[in-house]
């Protein structure tokens, strides 16, 4: 593998505070000190003039639906996915068929993601036996095999006592707990935000009240055990508010965000299109504003994609009908540089901590960083390049995107792991 | 004005002009309906196809009678009877009856939203017949013309809709006709089966009956479905009837005019009086025969055929 130089690119490294032109160098698969004159001669050059150098995206929240679901997304599509969205480490979550509840499918995954993998590819194992919310899974032996949280998402363990014990038991191997929160005895047949909207078009209503119950539970149970709890794809103003009184407390509380709740509300419902299912569901404008104030003070720690690859005979249904989920991996940047940065002012750099440094540290990986000896991941994206997003001829497997055929401002040039590059110009060079 | 529409998906998506035109040619058909003849040949040569993938008895049969009257030839499938139960989509259903050369096809479901997704990729018109909780147009429809026919213009006069109406579609698509007809509605029921979220369609929401029935000229009452999804809702039928029921006492508050409409099915002594539902106010027959004219109207209309000057209604 030759040395790598990218010239002249904004580079910005939110770990170091670093936001300047320059240049990166990579050898032996690390970021190093600016190369020797006699080793930029054999380096190879990347062009970075009028792009963004950053640190591999990280997501922890992704569907790569291998074992078992391989008509939708494998490991392998997935993480080309993953490539072309600027991604190097993804976390996968637990529910495959079987689902992964014991350490032989983590073992069979990490085989598969050592075979076909592009990314750094992490799994999850599950809180519960067969996530059926009964009793804990062997979640020890899980975070011997590999796993780097571990999490029932599609389902939510209902009952507290049980989340009591698996957040007690998981800090003892120091594993994040994520959870899905939605109180099922709420959400009985619901497919979309209860109010005005569902009332219009007649479709059950998933209130917000049925999150806001389980992130305060939640809540309360991080602080009662000392435990960590991350609440994954956080969808309702109250849960926001929640979660910042109990940051304000000290309590050892992460959030996530998706690009979709931060883009799209209920509105887009109007015509019962499928594509704008998905759980948590869209909610309303004041939830949408009430989740990028949360990450701009800090309420809300990250952006997490949810990539939910469904075929589309498998969206092409009644509304009531179609399984929930977006894919999100190819759309994530564009999407949060238009919602935060083009139209919410954060700075640039903010959100690609949003989006590297700070997911990273929640499932304590070794990623984000531009630092010196660190693992060359890497992702230089034109911020301001329009191009037309079409699903289908993207890397996922599944092309179940809202965005699709929409124009996005923003595109991944050059995705590099490990000192590879795996992605450049709209193709898969690994 | 010509008629444009091809689907009769909502009534919230038609003009107020619309509604007006499918009233005035449902008038037309109606005066057919008491013809020693009474088959017209406006739709002789055309199949229509009622797919009802949801229990029905009224709007099934007055959807087929009303082709009939139209000479249309008719199929009618259940669920049971339908692929559905083979594992087929509705899409492959919907484009196999289009393939067997259906000219229009009528369609009841309970997943709200269905007929408007088969419009995005039949060709052939598609009438909703009720989807889910959403809307059932025609029954928005037949009620509001039954209203007309006995008060003239609705504009202002006082209708109150009274029951379950959160499950409702055909609360929504009174809703939607009566505000675009100037009516002035209040939802009327348990907190928890009309809630707030109704005022944002233009309508008033009480729980005090005695206040909405008070010189109401309307009283539409819809059935409590309580062995579905209404159950959990309120404690039981006997409190429902306790508290909403429509009986002698309760309906001497109407407007000494006023014209009590159900449609259907109804469960006496539920959430009407027996002797009320047969009384001489009760119009709840009249909507059943109103209903064959207006499906008359609708598929005459989507099928391409020109609509009934509207009159000005004195």
């Amino acid at each position: 593998m030759p040395a790598l130089w990218i010239q002249n690119a904004r580079v910005i490294d939110p770990a170091s505070r670093r936001d300047a032109p320059g240049d990166l160098f990579i050898d032996q698969g690390r970021l190093v000190a600016p190369l020797s004159a006699a080793a930029r001669k054999r380096a190879r050059r990347i062009d970075g003039r009028g792009l963004v150098a950053c640190p591999g995206l990280v997501d922890v929240h992704v569907h790569f639906r291998e074992p078992g679901q391989t008509h939708k997304e494998t490991i392998a599509t997935g993480s080309r996915a993953a490539a072309a969205g600027g991604f190097t480490s993804v976390v996968c979550m637990p529910n495959t068929s079987p689902v992964a509840d014991n350490s032989g499918t983590i073992q069979l995954m990490k085989d598969v993601i050592a075979r076909d993998a592009v990314v750094r590819v992490h799994p999850t194992g599950c809180i519960t036996v067969g996530m059926k919310g009964q009793t804990l899974a062997p979640i020890g032996s899980l975070k011997r095999a590999g796993v780097v949280a571990i999490t029932d998402d599609g389902e939510c363990v209902q009952s507290n006592d049980l989340m009591r014990r698996a957040v007690e038991y998981a800090r003892m191997f120091s594993l994040p707990v994520m959870d899905h929160c939605q109180d099922y005895s709420m959400t009985q047949g619901a497919v979309m935000n209860e109010g005005v909207v569902s009332t219009r078009l007649g479709l059950r209503g998933w209130p917000h009240a049925a999150e806001d119950i389980i992130v305060a539970r939640n809540i309360i149970l991080a602080e009662q055990t000392g435990a960590h709890i991350h609440l994954q794809h956080i969808s309702s103003r109250y849960s926001v508010d929640h979660i910042r009184r109990a940051k304000a407390r000290g309590v050892r509380v992460t959030a996530e965000a998706t690009p979709h709740h931060l883009a799209l509300t209920e509105e887009a419902l109007a015509g019962y299109d499928t594509h704008f299912k998905m759980n948590p569901p869209l909610r309303t404008e004041a939830d949408r504003q009430a989740l990028i104030a949360g990450l701009r003070d800090g309420t809300l720690d990250i952006i997490a994609t949810d990539h939910a690859p469904h075929t589309d005979y498998e969206k092409d249904k009644e509304f009531d009908y179609a399984p929930n989920g977006i894919l999100g991996l190819e759309t994530a940047l564009p999407v949060c540089l238009d919602v935060l940065v083009r139209q919410a002012r954060f700075k640039l750099s903010r959100v690609i901590d949003l989006m590297t440094r700070r997911p990273a540290a929640i499932v304590a990986l070794p990623a984000g960083t531009l630092a010196e000896g660190a693992a060359a991941d890497v992702c230089l994206f034109d911020p301001d390049e329009v191009w037309r997003y079409d699903a289908k001829a993207g890397q996922s497997k599944s092309s179940n995107s809202p965005w699709s055929g929409r124009e996005l401002r923003g595109r991944v040039r050059t995705t590099i792991v490990g000192g590879k590059v795996v992605f450049a110009d709209g193709r898969i060079t690994a | 004005m010509s008629w444009q529409r091809r689907h009769l998906l909502t009534v919230e998506e038609l003009t107020l002009a619309e509604l007006e035109q499918i009233h005035a040619t449902a008038a037309a058909f109606k005066r057919t309906l008491s013809r020693n003849m009474r088959k017209v040949p406006a739709l002789r040569g055309k199949t229509i196809v009622n797919l009802f993938l949801e229990p029905s008895t009224r709007t099934r049969m007055a959807f087929e009678m009303a082709a009939k009257r139209l000479s249309a030839d008719v199929i009618s499938l259940d669920g049971a009877s339908s692929s559905a139960t083979k594992g087929e989509t509705l899409r492959d259903t919907a484009e196999n009856i289009q393939a067997l050369q259906a000219d229009m096809i009528v369609i009841r479901h309970a997943a709200a939203g269905s007929p408007l997704y088969l419009s995005r990729f039949l060709d052939i018109p598609v009438i909703n017949a009720g989807d889910g909780a959403h809307e059932h147009p025609t029954q928005g429809l037949l009620d509001t013309f039954t209203m007309k026919e006995h008060l003239g213009s609705l504009r202002g006069r006082k209708v109150v809709i009274l029951g379950d109406i959160l499950f409702s579609r055909v609360a929504r698509s009174n809703i939607h006709a009566l505000t675009k007809l100037g009516a002035d509605v209040t939802l009327v029921g348990p907190s928890t089966l009309v809630p707030a979220w109704f005022t944002h369609l233009g309508v008033k929401v009480s729980h005090d009956l005695r206040g909405a029935l008070a010189d109401a000229e309307v009283v539409l009452l819809l059935r409590i479905q309580h062995e579905r999804q209404a159950a959990g809702h309120f404690p039981s039928l006997g409190e429902y009837t306790g508290m909403f029921g429509l009986n002698k006492t309760r309906a001497s508050w109407l407007n000494p005019k006023a014209i009590i409409m159900h449609p259907g099915p109804i469960n006496r002594g539920v959430e009407i009086d027996s002797e009320l539902a047969d009384g001489e106010r009760s119009v709840i027959l009249e909507q059943v025969t109103n209903g064959i004219a207006v499906r008359m109207a609708v598929l005459y209309l989507c099928a391409g055929g020109q609509p009934e000057q509207v009159s000005p209604v004195a």
